[in-house]
């Protein structure tokens, strides 16, 4: 990994480059540190500063970009490429032969290093884990070859560019560092620029999300028309082709599961968080609200094992043919009232401790008001309480919605595959997220719309769980605010 | 009104509207009201008054046992209301609060409209029959808390949109809207500015003719303006209760008098 | 206002009128449905973790058999030259299994190669391996401690009855009967079985060598990539966003983000995964380390996702060092960067280390983005060569491990997921509890 050593050495230097920078100053000032502007560390942090970060940037810059002008060079030379979007696909596996020439030079299986193309090169390729779209052609070779050529040559290159910038930094910050220079101020302004970056990743991570799905999701209308997709009521995907990718039916099992969820933890988590800060003991309270909180705690995993094994074979033989009831609603263990019954739980502790906040941010003095009015508590939670934290509540409402719509685990182990537009809760029922997993798992064709209608998936995922997001955080903070 | 007028101040004595006997509270092991003893009359402004934390607030919302929303909070004794041990098993603190009503420090309406705060509590009460008699009561309530004119106008408007002194007389409106026998206020005025606090004042004045009035302050010339009696507590003590002229002019407690004289406080 | 109150009847406090009945009748209901939702929250939760301890905890045992097995020379030269050399050994070991019969005198007549079904097929493996290793013993007989098969493993954990071998062909209730013998003749028996805390993932047909260790490496690589990124950026984020940044649209923008962040499903982190990690920086870049089902790239995907965490319950734990401190800082000449790492960052250190080891708990447990990134769907064999290969390499990670088993669809890794969810649970615990620990030994009260 000669990168990984180059940026090893340059750590070196900028160490190296910390400790001249502090004696430099300390030099002109014969040790009397009092005489300087700022501490004498400030001043080797300077100089290492300068000497590291723009050889580093330089590094980074280099790597990202040198693969891909040499791309560029070498694309020429794949002569068996009808068309530009042929020929891209052929320097994919230039690059790939190029990789495996390396590995196997690196572990000394390359006998010689031949112009013409082994006979057997994708076994051998094969044989160090590099595996090939297509055949090898003789030109993919040469060009392969080429490739190799030129990253020899600009890794060299990459090296004396990046020592050279650090030594130039370090020569510039020596010449700028005099006691009266205000080291601590650029210091410190340094790291706030580096805090700021910090900050700033949280955007570039929504930036990441947003063009991650925008682009496949372009690239895949491009392929399956829009109105198909948004207002199609059967989805039946085929790897073959023919597919039909309407979204109705797993928007419709998406809602429904979701419903179910709220319907079982929206109550139980709204008594439960009213009876935890209004009636309960200190020593109840002690023992029920941890106990709720271990049900947020555990992964959904657990969850989505639960609805797999435990809750949807219960039900059947509850529900199911000769079960306990004689009713037969049910034939297969995994139906949408199992993913969302379980759903539920897992949304109870997330209903009931946010509640909680809201409930107890509404200020004591309104519930003395009613109580002194002799109303009883409960009178008083009804009508003063909870209109007061309505919403709040609704806020809460809305993010465990947006929870139980981009719940994964629950659905994927418990609902079934079925994509069907049912009224019916003891049917099988599918998600956005289940059909996400199911089309992004195992080797996949990023060009085929059966890959591609994953991020179609995952991006009305992400506008449905965004909207309702946006507006919860909205209505909780202006909901916070009235009583701060 | 607003002068020490401390004379000619007949003091109906001949009804004794609350009793109380021994009364002790703890908040866990603090002792925060030691053996109190007191007799309060109807029809009368009654004043606490007493150095923060004396104990005159807690001994306040014993009398409608708002202290029972506290856990740790442990009341002995008896208080009689009527004759009636208030602290009896039988009795339901809901029904108490309907007889004794409470204004608090902070005026605390609901995030209601005006008149949903009026009508709140004749409505948990079931005072009203149909809607012409519970907009009567709520008028009614309105005009006796001296705040009708200022909001007859604007009735479905929110309560909390008044201002702070709009808001403390609204409060007493909706606490005298369930007709109670007893209105307890807990420094009714130290929210307000001086005028909203001279219009409540006048109220309190004016609501002695229908009820027994006990209002805790620590403000003397409060207590001395609006009060017939007035208790002194200090450090959980009630060290002397009397005519309020009395009291002020001539206490026979050294602690009373070097209160008033404003050596403690 | 001179009209006096409508004079009402006085009623005695001593005596409930009917509607007080009535009112108090309704509050007592009110506090019952409170008490009911409570009840049914823990009810779920013991219920869950009955189901948990119940289906899990046999995962911890597995059936042994004792056999004395005779290292043939001869025989092993014909395995090793063979193609199907593990094949070859398993029907030494089979052969063994009657000897070992005979020896106890269970009468059987069934041929060595259908009662060998009662072994599992990774025993050829184990005799193979101890063989090349040992070669001094060739020729010796060497007791050895092999799988029973699961389904005899099932028997004997009462998971599989006869009625239910009745169309099953890999066992017949013969095999059961010998099992039995064999039992009370102690040479098969239940035992604790390291190998499901410590061994690696098998293929499909042997889930009794099934293990969880390697995919625990894999959690574990991804949660120091988590722990070193997401806490230093988190911190400084936090940092920027508390102590220095204006209050801007730019600000506001960011904070908005951030409470989003926390809120994206995580498949969607997944999606950025495939996208941004495995199909930008590992192909379009060519970065080799950035490939499909690396823990590096879970540990960056988990990193996005647990980042949100952190910064929210950073900032409060900075929010919490009163301004006094700071001002403190400030009046003997620091500047507002010393003042916050000499005196701030120290003070909310502690809070900060529960929100970050709650944020791992988090990443830890989360599975769905592991899916796409390709940390399921094969079998974690081999635990990682090295300490870059630990991070390169392919591997599985524990709650994709045990979503692996679930869906292979056999009652015998149903078994094994269950007791992975124990595992997986202890390690939460274990984190929580030492944030449990942090907060109430360092936790300072302003």
């Amino acid at each position: 990994m000669p990168v990984l050593w180059l940026f090893v050495l340059l750590l070196v230097i900028a160490a190296v480059a910390f400790f001249a920078g502090r004696a430099t100053v300390l030099r002109t000032v014969k040790g009397k540190s009092r005489l300087l502007h700022s501490l004498p560390g400030f001043y080797g942090w300077y100089t290492s500063i300068l000497t590291f970060v723009p050889a580093f940037l330089v590094l980074i810059v280099w790597v990202i970009v040198q693969p891909l002008i040499i791309n560029h060079a070498v694309a020429p030379m794949i002569t068996s490429a009808q068309d530009d979007i042929q020929r891209s696909l052929m320097a994919d596996d230039v690059q790939n032969i190029a990789k495996g020439l390396d590995l196997m030079s690196a572990q000394g299986l390359l006998p010689q290093e031949t112009s013409a193309m082994p006979d057997d090169l994708r076994g051998m390729l094969g044989s160090v884990g590099v595996a090939l779209g297509s055949d090898p052609t003789e030109d993919k070779y040469a060009a392969a070859l080429e490739f190799r050529a030129l990253s020899r040559i600009g890794s060299i290159a990459l090296t004396a560019v990046v020592l050279m910038v650090a030594g130039a930094g370090f020569l510039i910050a020596r010449r700028q560092v005099t006691p009266t220079m205000m080291a601590r101020n650029k210091v410190e302004d340094f790291v706030r620029s580096l805090l700021i970056l910090s900050a700033s990743i949280a955007i570039l991570t929504t930036v990441g999300i947003v063009l991650s799905l925008v682009f496949s999701t372009i690239k895949f209308f491009g392929l399956y028309p829009a109105a198909d997709f948004f207002f199609g009521l059967t989805w039946s995907p085929s790897f073959q082709g023919e597919s039909e990718l309407g979204l109705l039916p797993l928007i419709w099992g998406t809602l429904f599961i979701s419903l179910i969820a709220l319907l079982v933890a929206v109550p139980i988590g709204l008594f439960a968080a009213v009876y935890l800060s209004e009636y309960a003991s200190s020593s109840m309270r002690a023992i029920a609200k941890p106990a709720l909180e271990v049900l947020a705690g555990i992964p959904t995993i657990v969850y989505g094992l639960f609805a797999l094994l435990t809750v949807g074979p219960l039900l059947r033989t509850l529900f199911g043919d000769g079960g306990t009831f004689g009713v037969n609603w049910m034939t297969s263990a995994d139906a949408a009232i199992t993913a969302g019954l379980v759903m539920g739980m897992m949304l109870i502790p997330f209903v009931s401790s946010l509640s909680d906040d809201i409930i107890n941010a509404v200020p004591q003095a309104m519930r003395d008001g009613s109580l002194g009015l002799g109303a009883t508590p409960s009178e008083t939670i009804r009508q003063v309480v909870l209109p007061a934290a309505l919403p709040g509540i609704v806020g809460a409402i809305l993010l465990a919605a947006s929870r139980a719509i981009g719940e994964t685990m629950i659905v994927v182990l418990g609902a079934g595959a079925a994509a069907q537009i049912s009224m019916n809760p003891f049917d099988a029922m599918t998600t956005v997220t289940t059909r996400i997993v199911a089309q992004l798992t195992g080797d996949l064709d990023f060009s085929s719309p059966t890959a591609l209608v994953a991020f179609a998936l995952g991006m009305t995922l992400f506008v449905i769980t965004l909207g309702l997001n946006v507006l919860a955080l909205f209505i909780v903070r202006k909901y916070q605010e009235q009583y701060e | 009104m607003n002068q020490m007028s401390l004379i000619d101040r007949a003091v109906d004595m001949t009804h004794i509207k609350i009793a109380a006997r021994g009364v002790n509270v703890y908040y866990g092991d603090s002792h925060a009201i030691k053996d109190v003893n007191v007799e309060i009359a109807d029809k009368t402004v009654t004043a606490f008054i007493g150095p923060s934390g004396c104990g005159k607030s807690t001994f306040l919302r014993c009398l409608n046992r708002m202290n029972d929303t506290i856990d740790i909070c442990r009341v002995t004794g008896d208080i009689l209301l009527d004759n009636e041990d208030i602290y009896d098993k039988r009795v339901d603190p809901v029904q108490l609060r309907a007889k004794v009503g409470m204004v608090f420090q902070k005026p605390n309406p609901f995030p209601k409209s005006i008149y949903d705060n009026v009508a709140y509590g004749p409505r948990i009460h079931g005072l009203a029959k149909n809607k012409a008699e519970l907009d009567e009561i709520v008028e009614k309530a309105l005009r006796r808390g001296a705040i009708w004119n200022e909001v007859k106008d604007r009735l479905h408007a929110p309560g909390t949109g008044l201002s702070g002194g709009q808001q403390q007389r609204l409060c007493i409106a909706r606490a005298v809207a369930t007709e109670p026998e007893v209105l307890l206020m807990d420094e009714p005025c130290s929210a307000l500015d001086p005028i909203a606090t001279a219009q409540v004042e006048e109220l309190i004045d004016e609501l002695r003719q229908d009820y027994s009035v006990i209002i805790v302050t620590h403000s003397m010339q409060q207590a001395a303006r609006v009060s017939q009696k007035t208790a002194f507590f200090h450090l959980g003590n009630l060290v002397e209760y009397g005519d309020t002229g009395q009291i002020f002019t001539n206490p026979r407690d050294p602690r009373t008098e070097s209160y008033i004289s404003g050596r403690i406080g | 206002m001179t009209d006096a109150p409508v004079s009402k009847p006085k009623s005695s406090l001593l005596v409930q009128d009917a509607r007080t009945k009535r009112r108090n009748a309704s509050e007592a209901r009110f506090k019952i449905y409170g008490l009911a939702a409570i009840g049914i929250g823990c009810a779920f939760l013991l219920t869950l973790l009955t189901a948990i301890l119940f289906n899990g905890v046999p995962a911890f045992k597995q059936t042994f058999v004792t056999l004395s097995v005779t290292l043939d020379p001869a025989a092993i030269e014909d395995a090793e030259n063979s193609t199907l050399k593990t094949a070859k050994y398993k029907a030494m070991v089979s052969e063994a299994l009657l000897a070992e019969l005979t020896e106890v005198g269970i009468q059987t007549d069934m041929d060595p190669t259908k009662l060998g079904d009662m072994l599992s097929s990774a025993t050829g493996d184990q005799i193979r391996t101890y063989a090349l290793a040992h070669p001094e013993q060739m020729g010796q007989t060497v007791e050895f401690t092999v799988l029973g098969s699961s389904r005899v493993d099932g028997y004997m954990k009462g998971r599989v009855t006869r009625e239910a071998l009745a169309n099953d062909k890999n066992l017949d209730a013969e095999h059961l009967d010998i099992v039995d013998q064999l039992a009370a003749a102690g040479k098969l028996s239940l035992k604790f079985n390291p190998a499901f805390i410590f061994g690696s993932d098998a293929s499909e047909k042997r889930p009794e060598q099934a293990g969880l260790g390697v995919s625990v490496v894999g959690s574990f690589i991804m949660m120091l990539v988590v722990l070193f990124l997401s806490l230093p950026i988190g911190v400084a984020a936090s940092i920027y966003l508390e102590e220095f940044a204006p209050k801007s649209r730019l600000t506001d923008l960011i904070e908005v983000n951030i409470s989003n962040l926390a809120a994206v499903p995580s498949i969607v982190f997944g999606i950025l995964g495939v996208a941004v990690f495995i199909q930008f920086g590992g192909g379009s870049l060519g970065i080799d380390a950035l490939r499909k089902s690396a823990p590096l790239v879970g540990g960056l995907v988990l990193t996005l996702m647990t980042l949100p965490t952190i910064i929210i319950s950073t900032r409060a734990a900075l929010k919490a060092v009163p301004p006094s401190i700071r001002e403190a800082a400030l009046g003997v000449g620091a500047s507002r960067m010393q003042a916050v790492f000499h005196h701030v960052l120290p003070l909310a250190a502690p809070g900060i280390l529960t929100g970050t080891i709650i944020g791992l708990a988090q990443a830890l447990g989360e599975t769905a983005p592991l899916l796409l990134i390709g940390m399921v769907g094969f079998v974690a064999t081999n635990y990682p060569s090295g300490f870059f290969d630990a991070f390169t390499a392919p591997n599985s990670a524990m709650p994709a491990q045990i979503y692996e088993w679930a869906k292979r669809a056999d009652p015998a890794f149903y078994e094994r997921a269950w007791g992975g969810i124990i595992i997986l649970l202890v390690f939460l615990l274990a984190l929580n509890i030492i944030a449990v620990i942090l907060r109430s030994r360092f936790e300072r009260r302003w």
